[in-house]
């Protein structure tokens, strides 16, 4: 029995070794798709903190209150903020000549409209404080016409949002600015004091954020954190490219139906591919979890630290890539050929990686998603992953994610059994 | 293991795929002495490779059993499977492997030991004039190079009985005469020949005796010699057609 399987084991992997294709689809492939997206992703964390977002500035108001407003744009951080270039009157195709991904269009009265409401809430107030004239009407108050925000459609959501956020807070704080001088004058009669105004308007809380870890620790999380771990889950399934394409070449050959009369048992088949799959998953895990340790920081990106409990690392890793095996085997049981196998494997990873949170986070899905995700074997070690490399977390933190990764582990295997005998392979 | 005079006891077997609503056999009997030169034939969708695959175990019979050297199908798999030798129509190989790989693979499972699988393999591949590309992956080999591997892997156990499903298809003159001139020494020392084809001619030279096959019936058993002369026929190809017809079958 351990002669048939240690043959076997040795067969599996000379077949693996000189499938060239198969061997770089499962290494090459995913190093460069870590290595790609992580210096993608790390490019866009830095677009937004080092190199920020390029604003054109379409000013039609010659006041000082969009003066204030430009100025508080810039002081957002998040800004490169540039003027309309001379001669040039539509900001859309300002934005084309110039690259800029956003573009805001201040109107002509904004100046005009910002003090006529500051006057208008000053004199409401006064009149509330009682040192008004009762008799008069506060002065009437035009609603600001609306600053437009012109934005490249390439922008996510996400970052539109936190754009718009950052801009509302600019505004408010030109608005807040012209009321409070405003009531100052109508209170002393006199000019508000700069300095008295920077300590009233700058003078705000800070706010501190902390990432939340299991162990403690406070390090920053960062592209390489988050993505390494999430797309060596992937990489990890990228073996149903070559493992698949094995197993329909194997029933097609009729080499299932010759171990069926041979005094051996399809078992030792089934045992023989999942190690020999293990050990390549395993060491895709490795190979990728070194280049993010050790050669990240050479192109300059951040260095995958890895996570304090070693052993749950390797037993997430151990469940996953056993997943990922069963998964391929399964898939090269049903398909027909290996054009069915390759295109369903292809779609199908993609797919579980989606509902799986490896590209959109699964705590922003709502509802048939949310369960769907459930259901993707990587959505639990991709938490289990997180877990560990950035929460810190140890092994008892992720038994809750490696439990339902094992169960669905055996619901496949169980799959695979039944393929097998209603094909009449074993 | 039972003693017993037959290779292949069929008795009263039925099968009917489940897909289909016919029975592919129904109350079928055979019984192919030890040592015979034994050869399966009959027109495409005859029922000969559904025959093949219930006497080597692939397919069960619904009714009826089949013995295999007294020892019925089914029971016993393992002890029973290293009594025969299975050669496929299709290269059931491994083209990344060469055919020592493939031999020390097939070998193991077959229930050999290390030693054993090495002195099968530089028996067979001297005899299938295999050695000097013992160490070549099959992929690169001439169909007649496949055909030589896919029949060592079929014998590296020495089986006493020997299934063989078309097994010079698409091969050339040399290798055909290269692989019957083998089969013959084989059954010379013993092994029991189960074979199919439809290279009518070739049979003539291998066979002893015979069964035409059609519908899933057995149309006719016994003695070349005896069969045509009982049909009046030159050869086993005007025997086949006069028992089976002229019309194109699947």
């Amino acid at each position: 029995m351990m002669y048939k399987l240690w043959a076997t084991i040795v067969k599996d992997t000379r077949v693996l070794l000189r499938d060239k294709v198969g061997i770089s689809l499962m290494f090459v492939m995913p190093i460069i798709l870590v290595v790609v997206v992580t210096s993608i992703q790390n490019s866009t964390f830095q677009l937004v903190s080092k190199n920020r977002l390029q604003i054109l500035i379409d000013n039609k108001d010659t006041g000082k209150n969009s003066a204030q407003m430009i100025k508080a744009i810039g002081n957002i951080g998040l800004f490169k903020v540039t003027e309309m270039p001379k001669g040039q009157t539509n900001i859309s195709d300002a934005m084309h000549n110039t690259d800029a991904m956003l573009g805001i269009v201040i109107p002509a009265n904004f100046s005009q409209r910002v003090a006529g409401k500051a006057k208008n809430v000053s004199d409401k107030a006064m009149t509330s404080f009682g040192l008004g004239d009762s008799t008069k009407k506060a002065t009437e108050a035009k609603d600001v016409d609306p600053l437009t925000l012109y934005y490249n459609p390439v922008l996510q959501e996400s970052m539109r949002l936190s754009v718009k956020g950052a801009l509302q807070s600019a505004l408010q704080m030109v608005e807040s600015r012209e009321t409070l001088r405003t009531l100052y004058f109508s209170i002393n009669e006199k000019q508000l004091p700069e300095k008295l105004e920077n300590e009233m308007l700058n003078n705000r809380t800070p706010i501190n954020d902390v990432p939340v870890s299991k162990d403690g620790t406070k390090t920053t999380p960062n592209a390489t954190q988050h993505n390494v771990p999430a797309w060596t889950i992937f990489a990890m399934f990228f073996v149903i490219m070559s493992l698949g394409g094995v197993v329909v070449k194997e029933k097609r050959s009729g080499s299932y139906i010759r171990l069926k009369t041979l005094p051996t048992s399809y078992h030792i088949t089934l045992i023989s591919k999942q190690i020999v799959y293990l050990v390549v998953t395993i060491i895709q895990a490795a190979v990728i979890f070194s280049i993010g340790m050790f050669l990240f920081p050479y192109i300059g990106l951040p260095a995958l630290n890895p996570p304090s409990d070693i052993l749950a690392l390797i037993i997430t890793t151990l469940i996953c890539g056993w997943c990922a095996v069963s998964y391929s085997i399964c898939v090269g049981v049903y398909a027909d050929t290996q054009e069915q196998s390759n295109g369903f494997a292809a779609v199908s990873i993609v797919i579980l990686a989606c509902v799986g949170g490896l590209m959109v986070p699964s705590f922003a899905m709502q509802g048939a998603y949310k369960t769907a995700a459930s259901l993707s074997p990587m959505h639990w070690c991709l938490e289990a992953y997180y877990t560990l490399f950035l929460e810190g977390g140890k092994l008892k933190d992720i038994l809750n994610n490696l439990l339902p990764l094992f169960i669905i582990t055996l619901v496949i295997q169980f799959v695979t059994f039944l393929g097998l005998k209603r094909k009449n392979l074993i | 293991m039972a003693v017993t005079e037959y290779a292949i006891d069929i008795s009263n077997v039925g099968f009917k795929y489940p897909d289909n609503e016919e029975m592919s056999f129904s109350g079928l009997d055979l019984k192919v002495p030890k040592g015979e030169r034994f050869g399966l034939f009959g027109p495409n969708g005859a029922g000969k490779t559904t025959l093949m695959n219930l006497m080597t175990g692939v397919l069960i019979a619904d009714q009826g059993s089949i013995c295999l050297l007294g020892n019925e199908m089914g029971k016993q798999k393992n002890a029973v499977n290293r009594l025969f030798g299975f050669v496929p129509q299709d290269f059931s190989l491994y083209g990344e492997l060469s055919p020592v790989e493939n031999l020390e693979f097939y070998g193991a499972l077959a229930g050999l030991n290390k030693q054993q699988i090495k002195q099968r393999i530089d028996e067979l591949l001297a005899v299938l004039s295999l050695d000097d590309v013992r160490n070549k992956e099959v992929r690169k080999f001439s169909g007649g190079m496949k055909r030589r591997v896919n029949l060592a892997i079929g014998v590296i156990h020495e089986p006493a009985v020997l299934f063989l499903d078309e097994p010079t298809v698409g091969v050339d003159v040399q290798t055909r005469h290269a692989i019957i001139n083998y089969l013959l020494e084989l059954n010379k020392n013993g092994t029991t020949l189960i074979y199919t084809s439809h290279q009518l001619s070739e049979a003539e030279g291998l066979c002893e005796e015979v069964a035409m096959i059609d519908s899933g019936k057995i149309i006719a058993r016994g003695n070349i010699d005896q069969l045509l002369a009982e049909y009046k026929q030159d050869d086993l190809e005007s025997l086949f057609l006069n028992l089976t017809g002229k019309e194109l079958r699947e």
